[in-house]
């Protein structure tokens, strides 16, 4: 895909980030003291925080990779929306107000309250900045690919920008300024998204996204082939790769005109022609250079996608919905045959061919689950891999270090409760408005299909450059947030759990504030290379990995010691490591990372991608069978359990 | 190093109710929450089936959503009158 920048987009991001630094330095002023600089003095308003929550949450995964899932998968990418939201309900029922009560800065200092134990402050500080670092990869992945429509420049330019703007903010201000920052950008999320899913149910549904009438949408041809003399012939095109090439056999046939090639899809008729739908392609050859539908990128002749086939309305087909209602839209959309994408790829040589065919679906299967996560007709092992990341989705949640730090920043257990509720309101009205913008993006000719996590802000681009300058602005703003709150939690980490509690360094107030912002500078780079290694996953599906590692590694350790009076120090310990080590040993021998090695993902040792409903067991019975191996050393002799 | 809260809090005569309040809760949301996964997971087709005008899986995601915000309501109404009544 080829973008042109605007000045004003360039100019509205310029804005947002120098406002989001000049918040940071103002607030730096008030903040000297360690309180100030962990948990922004303890003294947030509930609804402030609770807003903060949703800017938090919402982060690259929620705006860019969920929206990106749903508008290539329909409802299998509303599933993590779903999941997202769920796993609030464990953070409020059950750790909301206990984690305010025992902690002081860090998610560590709530698990060793009652042991004051160096193993726990040890695995409890490597677990949050495991978890952390994993989370900062999406975020960072989300800043590269914003940046290209954006700014017109590279991946890796997007990801310093993030990693170079953090770091100051983080390392000036920490959480006040983090909370603030995610207050305004939650906020003004919420409000843009709303216009925008406004505005895609005003244009309604159509066969012909051109885009209000502003841009036309390329018109995808059908031909139709014959087998002659045993060759296929198109009239007007020469066959470049037919039948028994490698093109061939994928159920592709390559085709030339004028000196131009493309790629077609076959498809056999009754009376033994075929059928050829033209498809995208981008060939990767073997010195790395790309061509996108036989061209360089910058010539332009890779198209966006996403469009209806057929609307029908009370048995009539018709072209243009017209403005239609929230239910309304997903009852014609649901009546309607959408073109989806499939992949495949085609090796010739040194050369790979990505091939991106059409696959008219109809609306009714795409709200409905299936089409990402294999559970039609699926084995165990496919079962088992998506009820294991909807468990990592829904216990995720309470596990996560930026977000438990968050109950600091509150005065009460009351307020800590309230402000979770703010939260849930918020996150989940966004969650309802991403099924819209997902479908939205499926339907208007937006996508680019090399890269979907781009689709939310392109659907907002065909609204005009206004919205999609600040709905990317805010998305820039988003992961600004996110990766801000992430690297005061591992600073944290670092500088409190591990220096001052576990080593015993003895610093002073001055000293730990100087220890995080050290730390926080050292975080910010292992993140940004991180974000250039993994560009072009989606930031959602990377976020599932986090999630597994947050619930396996830290969810046991926290259940259980508010729930079982039994719980150890040493079991606390341990839950931490089996969690952590299990589910992080899972994922880099799961078949997607196999990818990411360069090698096949059939070769992996394991078929599954998702680890939680292995590992999160593991953690739990590592923490019973160790505290009852070792009751008399360490039983826990406070109060106990909260039930 | 000490790790009592950031800010002084006033001891909670309510938590072990609001504790048990919560739990129950958290037992309905399970419940409900893993009955959409398996149902997704064990029988998909059925969640294209259509009931008042949607998809149940539309009609169940946005269940999910809106039973969350409701019982985070309710469960906030008992906890608020038992910190009133107890502390």
């Amino acid at each position: 895909m080829v973008y042109t920048q605007s000045p004003l987009a360039i100019g509205l991001f310029i804005i947002f980030v120098l406002f989001v630094l000049g918040l940071s330095f103002f607030l730096a002023r008030r903040t000297t003291s360690a309180s100030g600089y962990y948990a922004a003095g303890g003294n947030i308003h509930w609804f402030t925080n609770g807003i903060a929550f949703a800017g938090d949450y919402l982060s690259a995964a929620s705006f860019l990779g969920i929206c990106g899932m749903i508008a290539t998968a329909g409802f299998d990418g509303w599933m993590y929306s779903i999941g997202y939201l769920a796993g609030w309900m464990v953070a409020l029922f059950l750790v909301a107000e206990p984690m305010k009560r025992l902690g002081k800065y860090t998610f560590t200092d709530a698990l060793d309250s009652k042991f004051n134990s160096k193993s726990i402050q040890l695995m409890a500080a490597i677990s949050t900045l495991a978890v952390s670092v994993f989370y900062l990869i999406p975020q960072m992945v989300g800043a590269g690919v914003l940046v290209q429509p954006l700014l017109g420049m590279p991946h890796w330019v997007g990801v310093c920008i993030v990693g170079v703007v953090v770091t100051i903010i983080v390392a000036t201000a920490g959480m006040a300024s983090t909370t603030y920052v995610q207050f305004f950008k939650g906020a003004l999320l919420l409000i843009c998204s709303t216009i925008v899913v406004g505005l895609v149910l005003f244009r309604g549904l159509g066969t012909e996204p051109n885009q209000g009438g502003t841009k036309e949408y390329h018109k995808f041809q059908t031909l139709s082939a014959v087998v002659a003399d045993g060759s296929l012939q198109v009239a007007g095109y020469e066959v470049v790769a037919g039948l028994d090439s490698e093109f061939g056999k994928a159920g592709f046939v390559k085709l030339s005109q004028d000196g131009l090639e493309s790629v077609w899809h076959l498809k056999e008729n009754t009376d033994g022609g075929y059928s050829l739908d033209e498809a995208l392609y981008v060939t990767e050859n073997a010195d790395g250079t790309k061509l996108f539908n036989g061209a360089p990128k910058e010539d332009g002749k890779f198209f966006a996608v996403g469009h209806i086939k057929e609307i029908t309305v009370d048995g009539k087909e018709i072209a243009q919905t017209g403005a239609v209602g929230p239910l309304e839209f997903l009852n014609r959309f649901k009546e309607s045959t959408v073109v989806l994408w499939g992949k495949k790829y085609v090796k010739v040589g040194d050369a790979t061919t990505t091939i991106y065919y059409q696959k008219p679906t109809p609306g009714s299967r795409i709200l409905r689950p299936g089409l990402k996560f294999k559970v039609d007709n699926a084995s165990g092992l496919d079962k088992f891999n998506f009820i294991s990341l909807m468990l990592a989705l829904f216990c995720g949640t309470a596990a996560l270090p930026h977000i438990l730090i968050r109950y600091y920043t509150v005065p009460s257990q009351a307020a800590a409760r309230k402000s979770t509720i703010v939260g849930i309101a918020a996150i989940g009205f966004f969650y309802i408005l991403t099924l819209y913008l997902g479908l939205g993006a499926m339907t208007n000719g937006v996508i680019n299909i090399t890269d979907n996590n781009m689709s939310a802000p392109l659907l907002a681009l065909s609204f005009g450059v206004v919205l999609f300058s600040v709905i990317s602005s805010l998305a820039f703003a988003t992961v600004l947030g996110t990766v801000s709150g992430l690297i005061v939690a591992s600073a944290g980490a670092v500088a409190h759990d591990l220096m001052d509690n576990f080593l015993g360094m003895n610093m002073t107030d001055k000293g730990k504030v100087r220890a995080g912002k050290i730390s926080a500078m050292v975080i910010g780079g292992i993140a940004i290379y991180l974000g250039i290694i993994f560009e072009g996953m989606n930031v959602s599906f990377l976020v599932g990995w986090a999630f597994a590692v947050a619930a396996s590694a830290n969810l046991p350790a926290i259940l259980m010691i508010l729930f079982w009076q039994k719980t150890t120090a040493q079991g606390v310990a341990a839950s931490i490591l089996v969690g952590l080590t299990s589910s992080l040993g899972l994922i880099l021998v799961s078949p997607d990372m196999w990818v990411r090695y360069g090698l096949l993902p059939q070769d992996a040792p394991i078929a599954f991608n998702s680890p939680a409903a292995i590992s999160i067991p593991a953690s739990f019975i590592a923490l019973v069978l160790v505290s009852l191996v070792t009751q008399k050393k360490g039983a826990m002799i406070e109060e106990g359990a909260e039930a | 190093m000490g790790h009592g809260p950031a800010v002084k809090l006033a001891k909670d005569n309510a938590a072990g109710y609001k504790a048990r309040i919560g739990i129950s809760m958290f037992i309905v949301y399970t419940l409900t929450y893993f009955g959409f996964v398996v149902i997704n997971a064990v029988n998909p087709t059925l969640m294209e089936k259509v009931y008042f005008g949607q998809t149940l899986a539309v009609l169940y995601g946005f269940f999910l959503i809106i039973f969350a915000f409701v019982l985070a309501i309710i469960y906030n109404h008992f906890c608020t009158a038992a910190e009133a009544r107890l502390n």
